[in-house]
């Protein structure tokens, strides 16, 4: 794709302030995405202190270090933080940094607005953090909080929890409306959607996702609310209401929730193995309808996670079918990735092998998805740790680790150095080895009885837990490796040229590194 | 300047619809409450519905028996003995039936009752007609009273011809507090 | 190419399939076969997908490695300039599209002879709460409640651990073998969940309403199984354990069950004429205090702040009696606090509230007698 672009490198209309107000009330694209990257990977690692905390006691039989109901508060808040804190803003702050450069826009189409969707995440993160610290402690309901364990035996800590939520989710929902406005009306002359990048198709396509099911999320954590404080029976059978249907409600949510947090890493893959590749993608219209029949479909399997409510069979065979259909689109995507590396001349620097682990380990965390969605099989695996094993293979060798491979990808886009070739290596190969030694036992642990959300467990259980949480605490060491890479990358460095990866295409890549503070002032010409 | 003026123009009409669509989520969101019950009551799901049939049945099916157990439960905090006389029955499809539930209050309180039932197989639930039921009503009872309440009802004859058992699950609920003064006082 | 496609499907399967074992023996690695026919089609359902997902996989991740190794750059590789092919996605959409077809069946099949639950031989009634469960034999219209039996001792790492650790109980369910079982299943107060691998049985316990499951064991034994809905705190301490006998052991075990069940009778009618002393009811009472009252109050009567209210110095440990009474036996509408008349003898319940009101300080000098306990209970 070629381009015009004038030279728009002066930066006479930058006058940000100096020090803390400048990022407190930045509008800058740049700056806010910043600003979520870093607070996210700040969540990360206070989430992935709850999860040491969860592997600790679980190292050995016998309860050691923790409570069971502080274990349960453990597990509930790491949950909640590693998917509100940790993977969501982390893609948001990729949307905001690369979404305008990548479409030629000079910013977010709400700028102010996209200031208050980052602020407003601090303070949600603070109140649930501190609700940790009040008398009864904070929500150990599981992040799922299904009723009446949330609401009638829940502490009170709850109405926090519910007003958190609610923030959270207003910040993302706001987060989408800007992606939606900006890609659909900003988008420079000549970029018509099907020129447009996949991340740029994917981000589209996630905020349709939070646009629908954000708001379905703040009428479930509502109707908690009023169950626990104002006398409503929703989910209690006494009033005439239904456990059950929470998990429905839930569910409508979650389950376009867990699509929301991959559908992104399809775009940040799509971005890097074709670089790396020195190759265009292949099929790309390909990938654009089956991102797009993955979103729609994600919307009629909710109840996979249900099969043990006591659903009718009709019921079960229609979520099991639709679950299933679900790993076609996903599995052309795989396919697509690894037709873009055949044939192609391929190097691997830090991000492309981020890039490559996760084809081989989100496909493992499919796989499991594909067993799961088999009704009679998942009986047997149903809030066991092979659930957690699954999701934990999307989830963290798959979003997190895309997240990874992006953060070195643009970084010499964004801090105008190159990272530390030699120490994102070490990051990668500790990360990779010792997250598999981490999270692939438990398929085993899960199919050999053991359930989840547990601080204690029988003896056969033991070797592998003791092995999980070696894996766990050598993760969590590696990450430090990448915090150093990073703030040692923003400090300098080789200088990074415009374009520091020889396969790279798109309209970031043909500006200046670092990206200058005002980028496409005037918009370029696609071809 | 026009280009920019149009350009917030196209942005605010967007912004309106997707702002819209977040409404109209917000109030699915409510909405798939009542949305659920009506589903439970057209496909049984959950064993929760209630038929109610205003008129006991004419039509007998004299060629199959169905058995019909009956099981209580109590909830915590509610501290009456609740018990159904007859634990399962043989019924023709179609035939009236009168099955009695006994229900003592061993305390010093008056307290209100609610039933919920709960069928199993859930589909069930849609075959069972319900003339008369304890379950209609919060019971109330002094304190050391007791009780036998009734249930009235009929299996429809076009129950499917799989279903051979059914479990009839009632379980009670103290309601007390959540009944108003006067209106305590009128069920008393 | 397709040699290494079929030794590492070959070794993946003989390496899962080998580490089954026996029936009922548990598995390190593999689900288990389990002990009824349901068990059995669960597993080779789990074998079959497993084994097609590992054959894609192969094939997937063979054909990237062969890239990895074969195109890179420092090889030599030039890049090849084709990006797409309408013919290539078709096939790749459709064949999947055929497997998936392939792994639905036998799954279709065994669902539904999962679901049909008529002609049962014997029905129990199941009832989850925290942190128990309770069997009710239907047809014979006893139950009884069934607790985790591990000491504290073992949990708290001050003495070794037993074999069963975490998985034994004071009073396993007892059913014969062979015969149909059907299950209701319902829960008290919040959603917990009945699971015995060895059955392949796993049903939430729903409050207020009830589900249906059943199995037909085809081998006597005894299956351990845990609670697998997230339930409050002690959700990882309430098993299941399911004894299975020979029809006769059966017969002869619910004769005295049943024969228990008169003679306890009898016992509560001795002991509402009899007097409790003092060191008795402190006696029985703290041994019924730490085993049903100390997982939420503690045994040193302090609470959790903010979640389970202190019994030592506390008003109604230290107030009047009848309300003491009335809150023990009838539990307390709206809160965790369960009534305990059906779950303890009307002698337990005049101990344990004597205990509570005269330990750790509270010397009230109250002796609750069993008289004063039963017009409230059963």
């Amino acid at each position: 794709m070629n381009t015009t672009t004038t030279a728009d490198s002066h930066e006479h209309h930058d006058h940000k302030p100096k020090g803390i107000m400048r990022w407190v009330l930045t509008t800058n694209h740049k700056d806010i995405g910043s600003l979520y990257l870093m607070f996210s990977f700040l969540m990360f690692i206070i989430g992935g202190a709850m999860a040491m905390v969860i592997r600790a006691e679980l190292y050995q039989p016998g309860l050691q270090i923790v409570e069971p109901n502080f274990f349960n508060q453990m597990t509930t808040v790491h949950g909640l933080i590693m998917v509100f804190g940790a993977v969501m803003p982390a893609f948001t702050g990729l949307a905001n940094w690369l979404i305008p450069m990548m479409i030629g826009a000079p910013d977010m189409a709400l700028p102010r607005m996209n200031n208050w969707s980052f602020w407003i995440l601090p303070m949600a993160f603070t109140i649930l953090l501190s609700s940790l610290f009040m008398e009864g402690g904070g929500p150990n309901f599981g992040w799922t909080f299904y009723a009446p364990l949330s609401t009638t035996y829940a502490p009170d800590s709850t109405a926090l929890f519910v007003f958190a939520i609610h923030i959270m989710g207003i910040s993302s929902i706001l987060g989408a409306i800007n992606v939606v406005v900006t890609i659909i009306n900003m988008r420079a002359p000549g970029m018509t959607y099907m020129k447009m990048p996949l991340f740029v198709w994917t981000w589209l396509i996630t905020a349709f996702l939070l646009i629908a099911v954000m708001p379905v999320l703040a009428a479930t954590v509502t109707m908690v609310l009023t169950d626990k404080y104002f006398g409503t029976s929703f989910f209690a059978a006494a009033g005439g209401g239904d456990p059950v249907l929470f998990q429905h409600i839930f569910w409508f949510f979650g389950h376009p929730e867990v699509y929301i947090m991959i559908l992104p890493s399809f775009g940040i893959i799509s971005a890097i193995v074709p670089t790396f590749s020195r190759k265009k993608l292949f099929g790309y219209s390909s990938m654009v309808y089956a991102t797009s029949s993955i979103a729609l479909l994600s919307f009629l399997v909710w109840a996979h996670h249900m099969f043990t409510t006591g659903m009718p069979v009709a019921a079960e065979l229609f979520f099991m079918y639709c679950t299933m259909l679900i790993s076609v689109p996903t599995g052309v995507k795989v396919f697509n990735w690894v037709a873009t590396m055949w044939r192609g001349s391929l190097t691997f620097e830090t991000p492309m092998l981020f890039a490559i682990a996760f084809i081989v380990l989100f496909t493992i965390g499919g796989f499991s998805g594909l067993m799961l969605a088999i009704t009679p099989a998942d009986f047997q695996y149903h809030d066991t740790y092979f659930v957690v094993a699954h999701f934990h293979y999307v989830l963290v060798t798959g979003a997190i680790f895309s997240i990874m491979a992006a953060a070195y990808y643009w970084l010499p886009k964004w801090t105008g150095y190159m990272y530390d070739e030699k120490l994102g290596k070490l990051h990668f190969w500790t990360s990779v080895i010792s997250v598999n030694v981490l999270f692939f036992p438990m398929h085993f642990l899960g199919l050999a009885g053991m359930p989840r959300r547990v601080p204690d467990y029988a003896l056969q259980f033991a070797d592998f837990n003791q092995l999980v949480s070696i894996g766990g605490f050598a993760f969590g060491l590696s990450q430090l490796i990448f915090l150093v890479v990073v703030i040692k990358c923003a400090r300098g460095g080789d200088k990074a040229p415009a374009k520091p990866w020889e396969g790279a295409e798109g309209l970031e890549w043909d500006m200046p590194s670092p990206a200058p503070y005002h980028s496409h002032t005037t918009p370029p010409r696609v071809k | 300047m026009t280009e920019k003026t149009s350009l917030a123009q196209k942005n605010k009409r967007l912004i309106v619809r997707l702002f819209s669509i977040i409404g109209v989520m917000f109030c699915f969101g409510f909405a798939l409450v009542p949305l659920y019950d009506v589903f439970c009551e057209v496909t049984g799901l959950n064993g929760r519905n209630v038929v109610r049939s205003e008129a006991p049945s004419t039509l007998i099916d004299t060629s199959r028996t169905v058995r019909i157990e009956f099981t209580t439960s109590v909830s915590p905090g509610m501290p009456w003995h609740f018990k159904p006389v007859t634990k399962a029955i043989d019924v023709h499809p179609g035939e009236n039936k009168v099955v009695k539930f006994s229900a003592f209050n061993p305390t010093k309180h008056k307290i209100i009752g609610q039933a919920i039932p709960s069928v199993s197989p859930g589909l069930a639930s849609l075959y069972l007609n319900k003339t008369e039921c304890f379950c209609f009503n919060q019971q109330p009872l002094n304190a050391g009273e007791n009780v036998e309440m009734g249930l009235v009802f009929f299996i429809s004859p076009d129950l499917p011809e799989h279903i051979k058992t059914m479990t009839l699950s009632y379980t009670l609920f103290n309601v007390s507090d959540s009944v108003s003064p006067p209106e305590i006082a009128a069920l008393f | 190419m397709r040699k290494i496609i079929m030794i590492s499907a070959a070794t993946s399967t003989v390496v899962l399939s080998g580490s089954a074992k026996s029936n009922s023996e548990s598995s390190p690695i593999n689900l288990t076969q389990g002990v009824t026919d349901i068990s059995q089609s669960v597993y080779d359902l789990h074998m079959i997908i497993l084994t097609i997902c590992a054959i894609i996989g192969v094939v997937v991740f063979g054909a990237m490695f062969y890239a990895i190794v074969n195109h890179r750059k420092s090889k030599g590789a030039q890049a090849a300039q084709f990006h797409e092919s309408t013919k290539v996605e078709i096939i790749w959409t459709v064949i999947p599209f055929f497997i998936l077809i392939g792994m639905a069946i036998p799954a279709t099949t065994t669902l539904i002879e999962m679901e049909d639950d008529s002609a049962s031989d014997i029905t129990i009634k199941i009832t989850g709460s925290q942190w128990k469960w309770h069997y009710e034999y239907f047809d014979h219209d006893f139950g009884f409640f069934s607790l985790l039996t591990t000491p504290q001792d073992q949990i708290q790492n001050k003495s070794e651990k037993g074999e069963n650790y975490l998985l034994e109980v004071d009073r396993p369910l007892v059913i014969p073998v062979n015969k149909k079982i059907r299950f209701l299943i319902t829960a008290d107060d919040v959603i917990h969940s009945w699971w015995v691998p060895a059955f392949a049985v796993k049903q939430d316990a729903n409050p207020g309403f009830i589900n249906g499951a059943w199995t037909k064991v085809n081998e006597p034994g005894i299956y351990r199984g845990q609670c697998a809905e997230l339930c409050g705190k002690d959700h990882g301490f309430m098993p299941i354990v399911v004894k299975v006998l020979s029809e006769a052991d059966y017969d002869v075990w619910l004769a005295d069950q049943l024969k228990d069940v008169e003679k306890a009778k009898q016992d509560e009618q001795q002991a509402l004429a009899s007097t409790l002393t003092m060191a008795e009811s402190m006696t029985l009472g703290e041994q019924v205090y730490v085993a049903r009252c100390a997982m939420c109050h503690q045994v040193g009567g302090e609470g959790i702040a903010g979640a389970f209210p202190k019994i030592k110095g506390s008003p109604i440990a230290l107030g009047d009696i009848a309300a003491h009474i009335d809150v023990v036996v009838n539990g307390k509408p709206g809160t965790a606090m369960q009534a305990f008349a059906n779950q303890l003898t009307a002698k337990e319940l005049a101990a344990v509230i004597t205990y509570e009101r005269n330990a750790w300080g509270n010397d009230t000098g109250d002796v609750v007698q069993v008289s004063d306990v039963k017009p409230e209970a059963k």
